[in-house]
């Protein structure tokens, strides 16, 4: 049976409906409009609850039970542990030898660590996975092994669809490194501290069924509270829920890469120059390598000129955290600590503000952070020559990446892509993404090591570094460089087969992603 | 018996745009391939239509071609297939990639060369970006980093390399190996457009001679208009004794280059960090540059995680009279070429003194005096070299060199 589909407002052709759900298809940056009321789970009675407040059972097993695990369930997770969450997969082990079949995973990120899940694919567990799809699990979605279709969301987008009750989460299974009888639950604390809990919330609140998985229980109230104990249906006290050196790294790290460090030092400039860089500026970059040693360049400009930054979004690392203590930052507001600094930060400083990414990055809310930002710095695999992106397939048609925050961030005031021209001879600039994630509209400058290209739309910053002796050149010179270095690549091929429906922030469809034609 | 089977080129979990081709010859059964590679669905179409013409070219019809590829650009590819096809038969027939327009550009004896970044010759992913990083030089080594065994092949990679990947204007170098391998190299670099040669270990005025002879027959018969330039390298005492007469060799030798380490070794001493043994010969060396007109550049600093203790070393080297060293790192880069320039106060103290020169002159004054202090002829001289090279850096406008 052929599913209906339509060319989209970016020119993509997409399916009226994915898993049996009707879709909208993305209509333009801005122009749907939702309708009706927010999701609401069903009204609970303290009478169904411990008068002691004590909710924990024995085992997750127990927990998952009493929650009334059946087929079809979407089952919710969130990846503040990482690399080194043990808990998601020991989910559908149980699930797996309880003979439940056909389960929506929900996780708001995957890690290599969860590529076991590909076993429960495998045997029926479960259906299909609406999350990001990495390495092994990304391959397995591209070579149509999945049942059902996968859908990709952005951070922001996956609680626009829990909140709009696109995704009804029947259980919400939540790893907190520290929780009390009760289900509140941080971050912070015990041997698996990741810092911040905030992708939790949406699900907390959301989901009809809530289990708190702890390996940290402490005395009522763990406090300061991230996830509200009243949400929260019970509290399974495991040996432990993480492998901590996965879950933060010691530190993070600079690049050394001397190609990279130039694009970070070009970056930079670019920010000096163009004067998007200014006093009291508020900035978003990542955790990647050349991320951070933007970061370090952004902060010696500051000190330099005597600026403050009036605030920084998180993911927090080191190099933010020094600009927090050493003057430069008044306020880090976070969604994830991702080094070891950051966790401490977060612990002790009232300036390092754990914010929900629900606040931040929600589309269906009464505004955003994002649209606040002045410089938002992302990555891409893939950028065209209308400046649209790509960041979950690589141009051999491979889901690889998950889109995280990334088309959330493309609200921002200058949306900054810092990328190799190519990589391992795979140019970053084509003539047209393999998947579109994100509008070119959106997109604002491409800085290569081989040259800066300006969104044309962008006549404020084109004229801005007139003359600045910065390398600006047009994308589609980039393009012709990168071609002539490496060659024109052939295009990848593809079934007709749609394995993954890559949502937009409103929760209309951008584009698809087919199954990787072999042989 | 012939050998049938040859392998050039690197793989590994750690190699990046290179691969390793395994060619065995057939006598039937055309060409079959075996392409291993992480852009195959991108670009093994054209991998192995270009590998089929470097073949057919080569004569060769019947053949088994593994190719174990991490993104290896076209130029590798063929380079690498061009060596393994030589280990099998003897031919002088070279498959040359497109000579790209950007490469097509001289030089002269006395431009800047603060910077010169080494490439190992046989090292491809250090080559495609290396031109960004600023460095005044690149140079493909063939000597020292390449292994005996991988010789022959990096030569055949280094001519690709001067051929295809644009050095952004960067003064292109090859640095040959010593002896009569070293002339051999020659011929597979000097007719793709070198600016300069460096000779490793030279210690006689003879050694020059040959290379520069065989350079400009070289250039004779490939019709070459561009002077290829000649930058011996001192790295033994019977070197530095005769470094004056090296430089004195060929008009083509435009700078004198010393080797620490080798040097250290032949007088049987460690190299130490404040280099008391060596300094005898630097200033020698410097001596010997100067009073031949030329440019003496300075040894490598080879701990590349030793930032500040580099620009100690920068400082000293140019206090000493060099003016330039070589990089083993792109990071090396910006610092060098900062220690080598004249910082904003000479440069203003410089200015002061032409000034106050050109005031004199004006006036018909025998005697320059800048304040109270009088001014000797050599002062005013070296201040107008400091602002001649401030203005070459850009460091200033024109108008003041008038």
């Amino acid at each position: 049976m052929a599913i209906k589909t339509v060319i989209n407002a970016a020119g993509r052709r997409v399916p009226l409906k994915i898993n049996g759900q009707s879709a909208v298809p993305f209509k333009g940056v801005g122009k749907h409009w939702p309708e009706g009321t927010k999701h609401s789970p069903p009204v609970p009675t303290c009478s169904d609850y411990p008068c002691d407040g004590n909710k924990v059972v024995r085992s997750l097993e127990e927990a998952l039970r009493k929650c009334g695990l059946r087929n079809g369930m979407t089952i919710s997770t969130h990846h503040h542990l990482r690399d080194g969450d043990l808990i998601s997969n020991r989910i559908f082990e149980l699930a797996s030898a309880m003979g439940v079949k056909d389960l929506v995973w929900f996780p708001s990120a995957s890690f290599p660590c969860n590529d076991p899940v590909i076993n429960y694919l495998d045997d029926g567990t479960i259906n299909r996975i609406e999350g990001s799809m990495n390495g092994p699990l990304g391959r397995y979605v591209s070579e149509g092994k999945m049942k059902g279709t996968a859908v990709l969301r952005s951070h922001g987008g996956r609680v626009q669809a829990i909140q709009d009750g696109e995704v009804k989460i029947d259980i919400a299974v939540l790893v907190a490194p520290s929780a009390d009888s009760f289900g509140n639950a941080r971050g912070t604390g015990g041997s698996s501290a990741c810092g911040v809990i905030g992708y939790a919330k949406a699900d907390s609140m959301y989901a009809s069924k809530v289990i708190v998985v702890t390996d940290n229980l402490v005395d009522f109230p763990c406090f300061p509270m991230e996830i509200e104990g009243n949400y929260v249906d019970y509290v399974v006290v495991v040996d432990k829920i993480g492998v901590p050196e996965k879950i933060v790294s010691g530190t993070t790290q600079v690049t050394k890469s001397p190609d990279r460090l130039l694009i970070a030092e070009l970056t930079a400039s670019f920010l000096e120059k163009s004067g998007i860089l200014k006093d009291g500026v508020t900035i978003q970059a990542g955790a990647g390598g050349t991320s951070l040693a933007i970061a370090v360049f952004v902060h010696e400009i500051l000190k330099q000129k005597d600026w403050k930054a009036k605030f920084g979004f998180g993911g927090s690392t080191k190099y933010m955290i020094n600009m927090l203590e050493e003057g430069q930052m008044n306020y880090i507001l976070d969604a994830q600590a991702f080094d070891l600094d950051a966790v401490r930060s977060v612990e002790k400083n009232p300036n390092h503000i754990p914010y929900p990414v629900f606040n931040a990055y929600n589309y269906h809310s009464k505004g955003n952070l994002t649209s606040m930002m002045d410089i938002m710095i992302l990555g891409a695999t893939e950028i065209d020559l209308n400046f649209n992106g790509n960041v979950v397939t690589h141009s051999d048609g491979y889901l690889l990446h998950g889109i995280g925050g990334w088309q959330n961030c493309l609200h921002a005031r200058n949306v900054i892509i810092p990328v190799p021209l190519f990589r391992d001879r795979i140019p970053v600039i084509v003539d047209q993404v393999t998947t579109l994630c994100g509008p070119g509209e959106l997109i604002d400058v491409i800085i290569t090591e081989r040259g800066i290209a300006i969104n044309p739309l962008r006549k404020d910053l084109i004229k801005s570094v007139k003359g600045s002796g910065l390398p600006v050149r047009t994308i589609k010179e980039l393009k012709e460089e990168a071609e002539r270095i490496c060659g024109k690549p052939q295009k990848a091929r593809f079934e007709e087969d749609i394995v993954a429906a890559i949502k937009w922030v409103d929760g209309t469809v951008i584009d698809v992603v087919r199954k990787i034609k072999t042989g | 018996m012939k050998r049938r089977i040859a392998a050039a080129g690197s793989a590994g979990p750690k190699v990046r745009s290179d691969c390793e081709i395994t060619l065995e010859l057939k006598s039937k059964g055309g060409i079959v391939f075996d392409l291993t590679s992480k852009v195959e669905a991108l670009y093994g179409r054209s991998i192995k239509e270009l590998c089929y013409e470097i073949l057919k070219s080569f004569d060769i019809r019947n053949a088994d071609v593994r190719i174990n590829d991490s993104g290896a650009l076209a130029f590798v590819i063929a380079a690498r297939l061009e060596a393994a096809i030589k280990k099998l038969i003897n031919s002088d027939l070279e498959y040359l990639p497109e000579f790209i327009k950007e490469n097509r550009y001289s030089t002269t004896a006395g431009r800047f060369r603060f910077s010169r970044l080494y490439l190992p010759g046989n090292t491809p992913g250090l080559m495609i970006n290396a031109g960004l990083h600023s460095a005044d030089a690149i140079i493909l080594d063939l000597e020292d980093s390449v292994s005996p065994e991988k010789k022959d092949e990096a030569r055949i990679l280094v001519r690709n390399a001067l051929r295809q990947v644009n050095f952004y204007g960067a003064e292109r170098m090859v640095r040959i190996n010593q002896g009569d391998r070293g002339l051999i190299d020659l011929h597979f670099v000097i007719p793709h457009n070198v600016n300069l040669i460096l000779v490793p270990k030279c210690e006689n005025h003879d050694q020059i001679k040959i290379i520069d002879s065989e350079i400009s027959a070289i250039r004779k018969k490939e019709r070459i208009r561009n002077t290829v330039f000649l930058m011996p390298i001192i790295e033994s005492a019977l070197g530095i004794e005769n470094s004056f007469d090296i430089a004195k060799a060929s008009e083509n030798v435009v700078a004198l280059a010393i080797g620490l380490e080798d040097y250290t070794a032949d007088l049987g001493v460690p190299r130490t960090r404040e280099g008391m043994e060596s300094l005898y010969a630097r200033t020698r060396l410097v001596v010997a540059a100067k009073a031949a007109g030329i440019q003496p550049i300075d040894s490598v600093f080879s701990d590349v995680s030793e930032m500040e203790a580099l620009k100690q070393y920068v400082l000293a080297s140019r206090a000493l009279g060099f003016e330039g060293m070589g990089c083993i790192h792109p990071r090396q880069i910006s610092v060098i070429n900062e220690g080598f320039a004249p910082d904003a106060q000479e440069i203003e103290k410089a200015k002061r003194i032409v000034c106050a020169f050109e005031d004199a002159t004006r006036n018909g004054l025998g005697v320059v005096a800048l304040g109270s202090k009088m001014i000797d002829p050599p002062v005013v001289k070296r201040a107008q070299k400091t602002i001649e090279l401030a203005v070459k850096l850009g460091k200033l406008p024109l108008q003041m060199n008038k």
